[in-house]
């Protein structure tokens, strides 16, 4: 690791004031960062780290029934305390990584980084959440650009994200053996005006929807309805871990799975 | 009753306590006064001509005290290969040169090239990023066939091919075993890999190197299993210090799993650089390195051969194996897939003519070398593989087909050989079956097929040679060291008992299993008894720990060293009591003379030793104080029976571990306790062999699973609760103690365990065309045969 400043705001302001200068960089809990920058592959001049800052922080549920979680929440706060609320998705932060990963790690800092096999973009396109930023909301549908790539600015900060909760929901994810991330995680999410299918880990797009298992359930929630779809193969990420043929498959299997348990 | 104390008894590890309570004294936790840091620039490519090391920017970095680059080390030795291989045709194995850093070419990935001494360890690496590098990156070989191939580059140009050797063995039956091919009534063939494993200690590397100015002594406090075998190699063979001013520290170890057998580079540059630089020089690895850096494991590639006859005895096995070595000759690679593999391709049967090939190729990837098992694992996974496939081939059950070629008469020669001193594999097989209730398999394969699940049960043995080895044995098979044992005993005067032992524990229990040993013999307790390792300045020449030797052959030196103790405490004894030698009993630490109300007290005997008043002095030198080598006469044969059980979900290819049992003879078990752990812990890596780990080089020679993000270690949730048993005991019938070793066992017995039994529930849910997979059995490979 390279020498770098640190700065500690207390409010969003000074974040974003600390975030305009040279090379500063957004820190939330470390997880990606870190060991990147451990490695030395990345080196701001500034880390502004987002944890302590309180509008940031926690879960509750606002007017209109949506769970709304501060960026800065680590994932073990979300396990516990969006559980009463919305409890898939408490169930997933739940088994993000391992307990010292969920204490660090936030749902802003998830989501702002966008890895291809992260379980929170799934949740939150699955959900059709809303990303709120210092300066704007932005839908979930804009927000995931790409592997890694987000509509997120330069020095835009992901202040609280909310969710819609559904009627029925669930997240199946299927590990990669080595580094536990979502080998292919499919959540499932049915609302009044359908449904939501949204798949990380198997695409090198990243996060997507699987518009045609979408148009199925919303005919008919059940597992058969996919029976006949194939999801798209051309994307598919191919590595150590499985090919791309299997990864399509997966996504079928775990859609289903996730449409039963929902 | 289990006994409370001594041998037999569960004793908890004593170690334990300041283990797991942050009180350990590991080698990074050693800092010399005034001491500097090295980092290491290592090659970021396979293969490539080292034209330039530019170094001008960097030496004037801030903190830089020395850099170090190949030139330096021009007319210093190189890394010492400590086992030569005869080939087929009798000539030596091709050994190439290995320097300590590199000359002229790198040959894969984390070679060092410069090494960089600066104040800390940033400054250090700051500057091995300012070093330029000119590398004319060539050709890699990854594949061992290609590596083969006339025009394949070579990893060594001055060697004649990427072939260290061609090994036959035993050469002389290769005409009858091809014969019995010809007239067997069945063949069954396997092709198999037998996987390429990082060996993952949790302490990774460390090396501290230090000179004293006024003596001229130089220390290495280092990361090793066996400090003496260090001291020799790189003091004899690297750096020219003769071993009596050269001290080698192994202090307390976290793990070594074979890994840290080897002299490595980074144990002579800590040395070397510190006497250049008249400070201590310290080198911690990261897991990155460790990735990059230690021996791998295993990385076999076979094809093997059953011959039948119309009753289903065996009558032949032939192999050809490939074996890869990687860039270099890792200090006892050569010896792993031939005299430590070749020698057990006769397993548990009574196979009469086996024949046994092994070409060793050189490759653009680290070296390979002994991991726990060594040769074993590869032998009895093809050899317990190969059965299960013939066995399903000719319709027999896959124990029965095994109960009748088991070797039932000990001693026996294999045709491989090695003498079987004893055993009883009937017994061990017995005993699996009674624990895991084999009747029921099919109400429990019901209840998975209703849960969507295809169940499956895998059976095999295993024999594994330990207790490494009659030195005039290896002598003769190629080793350039001797692989006695030894134990010095010294009594204090107040009673209390140091044992200095020659082999070395990176977690194996030692300071408990030993104590419990001469406690026994003395009828002391355990905690007067102090077991001293890990430094060649205050333990004999000892050959250190692996091939699960320990017991076996350093127990037996602490054993023959006690003998004398308590040969001469007798005497004194005797003398005190005014009696003869002969009548004299030792028991529970009192000497008696028998017929007698006589008496006198250990500690009254070791006061006289120490305080010679009374004493016969012109018979007995005072003190008492004894020190034994043992050279075993055979190697010990570990043998057992291990079960697994497996739900294979059809839709992923996931595979579940339901159960694993082992029923293991290890001969007379010392701590029942740390026997069952030393399983448990060999178990999980077999496991992780079997399902999870796997190294992977992309076809330049690019390491891709060089993080735990992509080398899948076993964690807890990925094993189940063992059931384990060592009743069997045929107790080994030529060492005093008549124990075998438990270290390597699990991780030998359980991988062809798992892959039996995965086979098993394809084969059950129709899926009749899946013959093998190839390890690490992933959802993604399982999946792909189903469907293949």
């Amino acid at each position: 690791m390279y020498s770098f400043e640190f700065a500690k705001p207390k409010t969003i302001d000074e974040a974003v004031a600390a975030l305009a200068g040279e090379e500063a960089q957004a820190l939330g809990g470390g997880q990606t960062l870190l060991p990147t920058m451990k490695q030395r592959l990345a080196a701001p001049a500034t880390l502004v780290s987002l944890n302590s800052i309180p509008e940031m922080i926690g879960v509750c549920v606002n007017d209109a029934g949506h769970v709304c979680i501060g960026g800065a929440t680590p994932h073990a706060v979300v396990a516990r305390e969006a559980a009463a609320h919305y409890p898939a998705l408490a169930a997933l932060a739940g088994h993000i990584g391992d307990p010292a990963v969920r204490n660090r790690g936030t749902i802003g800092g998830s989501l702002a980084n966008n890895d291809p096999s992260a379980c929170y973009p799934a949740a939150a396109l699955g959900s059709g959440a809303v990303i709120k930023t210092n300066t704007r909301d932005i839908a979930a549908d804009d927000y995931f650009l790409g592997m890694f790539e987000t509509a997120l600015n330069e020095g835009e900060i992901i202040t609280e994200v909310r969710f819609p909760v559904p009627q029925k929901v669930n997240y199946q994810k299927f590990v990669q053996p080595a580094s536990r991330f979502a080998l292919v995680g499919v959540f499932v999410a049915k609302y009044a005006d359908g449904v939501r299918v949204a798949v990380t880990g198997a695409s090198s797009d990243g996060v997507f929807r699987w518009a045609e298992a979408e148009a199925a359930l919303n005919a008919d929630f059940s597992k058969a309805a996919i029976d006949a779809l194939s999801p798209p193969e051309g994307t598919m990420i191919s590595d150590l871990h499985g090919t791309d043929a299997y990864r399509a498959h997966l996504v079928k299997v775990m859609t289903g799975r996730a449409v039963a348990a929902a | 009753m289990p006994k409370d104390h001594g041998i037999g008894a569960s004793s908890k590890r004593r170690e334990d306590v300041r283990f797991l309570t942050g009180q350990g004294r590991y080698t990074d936790d050693i800092n010399l006064h005034g001491q500097a840091y090295v980092h290491f620039l290592r090659s970021d490519v396979a293969h490539g001509r080292l034209n330039k090391v530019d170094t001008s920017a960097a030496e004037g970095m801030p903190g830089v005290i020395r850099i170090f680059t190949g030139k330096d080390f021009e007319g210093v030795g190189g890394l010492p290969c400590g086992w030569q291989v005869t080939d087929r045709h009798g000539n030596p194995m091709q050994e190439p040169a290995h320097p300590v850093l590199a000359q002229g070419k790198v040959r894969h990935v984390g070679d060092p090239i410069a090494a960089v001494v600066a104040e800390t360890a940033a400054e250090a690496r700051n500057a091995a990023e300012a070093i330029v590098l000119d590398i004319e990156e060539l050709p890699a070989v990854v594949d061992m066939k290609k590596a083969l191939r006339p025009d394949a580059p070579k990893v060594h140009d001055d060697l004649s091919s990427n072939l260290c050797y061609d090994w036959g063995f035993v050469e002389e039956n290769k005409a009858a075993v091809d014969e019995a091919f010809s007239k067997a009534a069945h063949v069954t063939t396997l092709e198999l890999v037998n996987n390429r494993l990082s060996p993952n200690a949790m302490e990774p590397r460390v090396a501290v190197g230090d000179y004293n100015t006024g003596t001229d002594d130089s220390t290495l406090y280092t990361t090793s299993q066996n400090p003496h075998v260090i001291r020799l190699l790189m003091g004899a063979f690297v750096l020219g210090i003769p071993e009596h001013k050269l001290r080698v520290v192994a202090p307390d170890v976290g793990g070594g799993f074979g890994s840290k057998i080897f002299h490595y580079a980074e144990e002579a540059f800590c040395t070397f650089a510190a006497k250049a630089i008249r400070r201590p020089v310290k080198w911690t690895a990261s897991r990155s390195e460790a990735f990059i850096t230690d021996a791998h494991g295993r990385d076999h590639v076979t094809k093997i051969e059953l011959a039948l006859d119309a009753e289903n005895n065996f009558t032949a096995i032939r192999t050809e194996t490939y074996a890869n070595m990687g860039a270099y000759l890792s200090t006892f690679a050569p010896s792993v897939p031939t005299w430590l593999h070749g020698t057990l391709m006769a397993g548990n049967y009574r196979t009469p003519l086996i024949y046994v090939n092994v070409k060793a190729v050189f490759t653009n990837t680290v070296p390979v070398d002994a991991y726990r098992g060594a040769g074993r694992p590869e032998a009895t996974f093809q050899l317990e593989r190969l059965v299960d496939k013939a066995a399903r081939e000719l319709g027999v059950d896959p124990v029965d087909l095994r109960r009748q070629n088991f070797i039932t008469q000990f001693p026996y020669a294999t045709p491989v050989a090695v003498e079987y001193d004893t055993g009883d594999y009937n017994a061990t097989m017995d005993k699996l079956l009674e624990m895991i209730d084999r009747d029921g398999f099919e109400a429990r394969a019901a209840k998975s097929k209703a849960d969507g699940k295809l169940r499956g049960l895998g059976i095999n043995c295993y024999i594994e040679a330990c207790g490494i080895a009659p030195s005039a044995l290896v002598g003769q098979l190629g080793a350039r060291a001797g692989l006695y044992e030894s134990a010095t005993v010294r009594v204090n005067a107040t009673g209390g008992i140091v044992v200095m032992t020659g082999s070395h524990s990176h977690g194996q229990g030692h300071e408990t299993s030993f104590a419990q040993v001469v406690a026994d013999m003395i009828g002391v307790p355990e905690a007067q008894v102090e077991i001293v390792h890990g430094d060649t300045a205050n333990t004999p020449m000892g050959m250190g720990t692996y091939g699960s030797r320990s017991i076996a052959v350093g127990g037996s030196a602490m054993v023959r060293a006690t003998e004398k103790i308590i040969k001469k405490a007798k005497k004194i004894a005797a003398h005190l009591m005014e009696a003869s030698e002969g009548d004299i009993e030792l028991k529970d630490g009192q000497f008696t003379v028998a017929g007698t109300d006589k008496s006198v007290a250990w500690g009254d005997v070791t006061l006289a030793a120490y305080v010679p008043h009374n004493y016969p002095l012109t018979e007995l030198e005072p003190g008492l104080e004894e020190t034994a080598f043992y050279d075993p006469n055979n190697f010990t044969y570990p043998a057992g029976a291990y079960a697994c059980e497996v739900e294979v979900d059809p839709e992923t290819g996931k595979v579940t571990i339901c159960s694993f049992a082992a029923a293991d003879d290890f001969g007379n078990v010392i701590n029942p306790m740390i026997v069952s752990g030393q399983v448990h812990g060999g178990l999980a890596q077999g496991i992780g062999q079997a399902l999870l780990e796997n190294v992977s080089y992309d076809e330049n020679g690019q390491l891709l699973s060089a993080s735990y993000m992509d080398y899948a270690m076993p964690r807890a949730d990925d094993v189940p609760f063992y059931q384990v048993d060592h009743s069997c005991v045929t107790p080994c019938t030529h060492n005093p103690l008549g124990v075998k070793g438990c270290g390597e066992a699990g991780a030998i017995g359980s991988p062809p365990a798992v892959v039996n039994a995965v086979i098993d529930a394809l084969h059950r849910g129709g899926m009749k065309h899946v013959a093998h997979i190839d390890m690490p059995l992933t959802p993604a490979r399982v999946w792909s045969a189903m469907h293949g």
